[in-house]
């Protein structure tokens, strides 16, 4: 089927880029540095905290996880767009696309085949630095977060969610245009999660609502810090969950209905995209 | 499916940007095996026109079929080759693997390509340049690998525009000895191009188009019939036997061993030779000319056309 020969194009073209090499660099740099960081805090706290201490231990190892993890979110965020932003945009603007979509293929096919080529890339990048960090944590400390695999999955669905919005602004917007449109949402739905968490701590109700009502909005906007806090909430410890005032945990956290939403939201951004570069001259 | 369906079946086929019509109402048909040339100088809607027959623009309004078909139809577009004017590839591949990818998108079974792109790499010259990326690539190494790309799947119809714009003398020769083989394997071919003296050589008919309106469509040996300018080199002739020339032509004037006259038609010029010979006058030189698809272009389109 065409949707996988361009898939595989895709994947070929995207791991062949510069900006993949250095996110892959970088990201090996930071899990050499979080790796070591990891063993020597360990060292120190293991000589000072007897068996009976464990549940602190362990509260400071899943700290720096949700640390090591937050890094992994952004820099995952910031490879997905930072990959895709150009795909559709700079093909129709280059016209290498002409003689792609003069081929029997259909135009959904060549979205839909963008699409799953850089989810593969995104799968790949997020399971070596996801896994790379719990792997480390778990094989040199035995600590593994509570749910990992659903912090991952919520991780991947952010970018998903990055994705489809880069490639339905490709369809309609030049590259820059698009970079713009798609890092200024990121930023929205960032400030709005946070103004949301502080909000939790007010005391005056009717501001913490007003927070509140930012945070919930934003999150429609564009879902991605609401999956990150999702994706705080299982993996960070239960003791986190109720004290934990950081970047890297998440106090109130969204319902499944914003999980739904979400995928809802990912459908409707590559259905749109889809149809919006059905439309286009070329 | 029939063959006395045509190749290319457009009705009243318009675009508009906006205010600006790029192609106004066209009606045009090309039938199976014909080289078709479509002229028009910069701007006229000639890429707009072939862009709508692929589905890469859509239509404002119209018709348009191809082997009768909808020109969406994936089945269709199997039989269908394409090299676009502004021919940009994903530069990042290597010949082989870009005609590999390409191929693939044409459905082509493997061990089909395993024998058709080094066929195709050395026919346009390029073997020793199918490890190469496109990248490292020169206009005229782009345009084969274009040109490699739209006969992959053995073509029934084929659009080529301007497809010697970027080529050497001896690309140019390449692109017309691949056309004259696509028109004996019967397939057609939508030429658009500026080199007039290319089109001269390979068409079969031509239509030209001017500000997005078709306003001539004939046959070239149609076009190019009719008055013919003669150069003859001679000696003895004598200045009063030049009247009796008068009777098959006209602009009869002698200059030195030079003389020159425009004939209604060719087949006066044996009759010309022979009175010329019977006046006494030695010939060494017989030079008929038609009037060139150059000098048509000027007087259909004029020169403003241009943009």
């Amino acid at each position: 089927m065409s949707v996988f020969t361009i898939a595989l194009l895709t994947f070929r073209e995207a791991s062949r880029r510069k900006i993949l090499l250095a996110a892959l660099i970088l990201g090996l740099i930071f899990l050499a540095v979080f790796g070591l960081g990891f063993h020597y805090i360990t060292v120190e706290f293991e000589k000072d905290f007897s068996n009976q201490q464990l549940i602190q231990i362990n509260e400071i190892r899943n700290f720096l996880l949700m640390a090591g993890m937050y890094v992994v979110n952004f820099l995952t965020a910031i490879m997905t767009v930072l990959t895709s932003v150009d795909t559709l945009s700079g093909e129709i603007s280059s016209g290498a696309i002409h003689t792609l979509v003069a081929k029997p293929i259909r135009r959904w096919e060549v979205v839909a085949g963008k699409w799953l080529g850089f989810v593969g890339m995104i799968t790949l990048y997020l399971a070596l630095m996801g896994g790379g960090v719990m792997t480390f944590i778990y094989l040199r400390s035995g600590y593994l977060a509570p749910h990992p695999w659903r912090g991952l999955a919520l991780i991947w669905l952010n970018n998903l969610a990055l994705l489809s919005l880069s490639l339905l602004g490709g369809a309609r917007l030049s590259t820059l245009a698009n970079g713009v449109l798609v890092f200024g949402m990121y930023g929205i739905a960032f400030i709005g999660g946070w103004i949301e968490q502080i909000g939790s701590f007010f005391r005056d109700q009717t501001a913490g609502q007003v927070a509140m009502n930012i945070g919930v909005i934003t999150s429609l906007v564009m879902p991605s810090e609401a999956l990150w806090k999702r994706a705080a909430h299982e993996m960070q410890s239960p003791l986190a969950a109720v004290f934990g005032v950081s970047p890297f945990s998440a106090t109130i956290y969204p319902s499944l209905a914003m999980i739904f939403y979400a995928v809802l939201y990912i459908g409707v951004a590559l259905g749109l995209a889809i149809r919006q570069f059905n439309e286009r001259d070329l | 499916m029939s063959n006395s369906i045509p190749a290319i079946e457009t009705r009243s086929l318009h675009k508009a940007f906006g205010d600006k019509i790029a192609v106004r109402d066209l009606t045009l048909k090309v039938e199976r095996g014909e080289v078709f040339g479509f002229l028009g100088p910069n701007g006229a809607g000639k890429t707009t026109s072939v862009k709508m027959l692929l589905t890469l623009t859509a239509l404002t309004s119209g018709e348009g079929r191809l082997f009768g078909a909808a020109l969406n139809d994936p089945q269709v577009r199997r039989r269908i080759g394409f090299l676009p004017e502004h021919f940009r590839f994903h530069d990042w591949l290597k010949a082989h693997e870009f005609l590999q990818l390409h191929a693939d998108l044409y459905h082509m079974p493997r061990e089909l390509t395993r024998q058709r792109i080094p066929e195709l790499l050395d026919l346009v010259g390029l073997t020793p340049h199918a490890e190469k990326k496109l990248r490292e690539f020169s206009k005229g190494m782009l345009q084969r690998i274009g040109l490699a790309q739209a006969l992959l799947n053995q073509p029934d119809l084929i659009f080529l525009d301007e497809p010697t714009s970027g080529l050497d003398p001896v690309g140019r020769r390449l692109v017309r000895d691949i056309i004259r083989d696509l028109r004996q394997r019967g397939a057609t071919v939508f030429l658009n191009s500026h080199l007039l003296s290319e089109v001269e050589i390979t068409c079969d008919r031509v239509a030209f188009i001017k500000q997005g309106e078709v306003i001539r469509v004939s046959a070239l040996q149609e076009l190019t019939r009719g008055e013919l300018s003669v150069e003859i080199r001679l000696r003895d002739l004598q200045p009063e036997s030049l009247v009796g020339l008068e009777h098959w032509g006209h602009n009869v004037r002698l200059d030195g061993e030079h003389l020159s006259l425009t004939l209604a038609q060719e087949e006066d010029l044996p009759a010309i030779n022979r009175y010329l010979v019977e006046q006494g006058a030695q010939i060494f030189a017989v030079r008929p000319q038609h009037v060139s698809l150059e000098d048509l272009f000027i007087q259909i389109i004029g020169t403003d056309g241009g943009l």
